[in-house]
């Protein structure tokens, strides 16, 4: 009990930076325990985005080099680096909501005086960097395989780095607001199936964005997903000036103050309807 | 001194789809859902003072867990209010959650594949305790309940048992003072739960916990609550000492004598002709020993639910 007082003292700034060296040393840990399965799921990883660029670079060559402007070097780069963003865009996904309630994984989270989304935001963040030195290999590999025409500038490399992180904090704070679909209904995977089929489409997941029609174009950036997997993607490989690099961490800024504040307001919604069933 | 829990008319319905079962009903559920509204927790009032330990009895279904979640602000109430420590429990704040823990015997909170030492340390950053007090704490409770060459192994690797104590470590780490313990030594084998039992009772004495126990192991309520609060249907049908419960609600006792010729006998009475039965006994017969007995708190919890109104829903 006399521990109860002297955390009170406590700045909120220091103890939330110890909340998240803590776990983000204890996530780094675990995943040590399973450096196989990592292994396994990098691979897994590695072949969508192989698949893509083996399928532009055929169409780039029958067509004399380049589709609509894109030369292989160029498809190259943005697969390439594809991989980079989408391992660090991986969360925690919405259809283990389900588990994690029936687990009583989420009950044992509001018993904890810490919002979950620091949990969320903290654990997969450590999970990154342990992904990050088993990975840096394979990036070594894919670049002498695949020769991309990659050349950033400093200024472009210090907004990937911010940008592949708002990519993470704009995608955990999404798929946690679409996870707590699952309070209400068991039957969500329809809708979260839905959410991603759009993801794929819009993100530049699938494929660059400027080999859309401009319609489409123009609805990806009233849309968080371009945010998440092409901007990162483009702030390293394509050529964007400075001021588009800027506006472009400015729009993730945005986007993660919308989804934050969405994701609050949910989870105030969520906590009363929740009827904490399972263990 | 005021309450540490106090539950005033606190209510529960769960609203619930209803189908038969087969195919047609699956059909037919789709355009015409019917719901049931379940009263999980009917009206219930009561009050624990600081320091007590009582025990929160009732077969399965009768509203305990539940009850327990409402103050564990899992829950939201649909009716009545409950406080503890002077907080409302569904407002989650900080302040209440760093001062009280919820123990349910089947869940695990501790990390899978580490030791339990590392969820420790999540846990102290959690709840934002200072390092040395944490420490001393740590390895205080972990000499209580004698889990030192536990808590170094992956908890994955831990029995049932092993796992359900460095978990009450965890879950004690904060030095809580309110606990609710949700079947804590369920599952247990006897050592295992006299273990738990006694680690409870020391916990009590040592730091002033106020606890709200349940369990189905009346073992478990007789050696730690002197007070139980019997619930059914989600209504409370008995509030009041343990040892006054056979007193109210038994409706025999058992006579045991042994004769002169060393014959046993063993008779079951109307509570109310327990004397007259005993006064036959000893004219009758050259008695050498007599003891009179209320039954089992297992066949008195038994009587209190045959006590019971049916269910409102």
């Amino acid at each position: 009990m006399n521990a109860e007082i002297v955390t009170r003292r406590e700045s909120w700034a220091r103890s939330t930076f110890d909340y998240y060296a803590t776990t983000i040393r204890t996530q780094i840990q675990s995943q040590f325990q399973y450096r196989a399965a990592t292994y396994m799921y990098m691979v897994a990883l590695v072949v969508e985005p192989v698949i893509y660029l083996v399928v532009w670079t055929t169409i780039a060559r029958s067509q004399g080099g380049s589709v609509q402007g894109i030369g292989v070097g160029q498809f190259a780069a943005y697969y390439v680096v594809w991989t980079l963003v989408r391992g660090w865009n991986v969360v925690f996904t919405p259809f283990g909501w389900e588990w994690r309630i029936r687990e009583g994984e989420l009950s044992a989270s509001l018993l904890r005086p810490i919002h979950p989304i620091h949990y969320e935001l903290a654990w997969w963040a450590g999970q990154k960097l342990v992904w990050f030195v088993m990975y840096a290999p394979v990036f070594v590999i894919l670049i002498l395989v695949f020769h991309p025409a990659l050349d950033p500038r400093p200024i472009e490399i210090v907004v990937f780095v911010v940008a592949i992180w708002g990519a993470y904090v704009i995608r955990t704070l999404n798929n946690f607001i679409l996870g707590m679909i699952t309070i209400w209904t068991t039957r969500a995977s329809a809708i979260f199936q839905l959410w991603f089929l759009s993801e794929l489409l819009l993100s530049g997941r699938l494929l660059p964005l400027q080999l859309m029609p401009h319609w489409v174009q123009s609805l990806t950036s009233w849309l968080p997903f371009k945010w998440t997997f092409y901007f990162p993607i483009e702030s390293l490989v394509g050529g964007m000036s400075t001021a588009e690099l800027l506006r472009g961490v400015g729009f993730q800024a945005l986007w993660t103050a919308i989804c934050g504040l969405g994701m609050f307001a949910s989870w105030r919604v969520a906590t009363r309807h929740y009827s904490a069933v399972g263990n | 001194m005021s309450g540490a829990v106090e539950v005033e008319g606190l209510t529960k319905i769960f609203k619930v789809p209803e189908r038969e079962a087969g195919l047609r009903a699956s059909l037919g559920s789709l355009v015409n859902r019917k719901w049931r509204e379940v009263r999980a927790v009917d009206g219930i009032s009561f009050r624990i003072d600081a320091g007590e330990v009582v025990g929160f009895l009732g077969p399965n279904g009768a509203g305990k867990t539940t009850t327990l979640k409402m103050l564990a602000g899992l829950l939201y109430p649909t009716g009545g209010e409950g406080r503890v420590l002077g907080h409302v429990p569904s407002k989650r704040e900080r302040e209440y959650l760093r001062r009280m823990t919820l123990v349910m015997g089947n869940r695990n909170q501790l990390q899978w594949d580490l030791p339990a030492l590392d969820s420790y340390e999540l846990n102290r950053a959690i709840y934002r305790l200072p390092r040395d007090g944490f420490a001393s704490t740590r390895d205080e409770l972990i000499e209580l309940l004698d889990v030192g060459d536990l808590v170094r192994k992956p908890v994955r690797q831990l029995s049932l048992g092993e796992r359900m104590k460095v978990e009450v470590v965890g879950s004690l780490l904060h030095l809580p003072q309110v606990l609710f313990l949700d079947e804590p030594t369920i599952g247990l084998d006897v050592t295992m739960q006299k273990r738990i039992r006694t680690f409870v009772a020391e916990y009590n004495a040592r730091y002033g916990a106020t606890v709200l126990l349940t369990s189905h192991y009346m073992a478990d309520v007789e050696a730690l609550c002197e007070r139980v609060i019997v619930i059914h249907h989600g209504r409370i049908l008995y509030d009041g000492r343990l040892s006054a419960l056979g007193e109210r609600f038994a409706s025999y006792k058992t006579i045991e004598a042994v004769l002169a010729d060393g014959e046993r006998v063993r008779l079951q009475v109307p509570k109310e002709q327990t004397s007259q039965a005993t006064a036959k006994l000893l004219a009758e017969h050259e008695v050498q020993d007599l003891t009179v007995e209320d039954p089992p708190i297992e066949d008195v919890i038994e009587q209190v639910f045959a006590f019971e109104a049916p269910p409102k829903t």
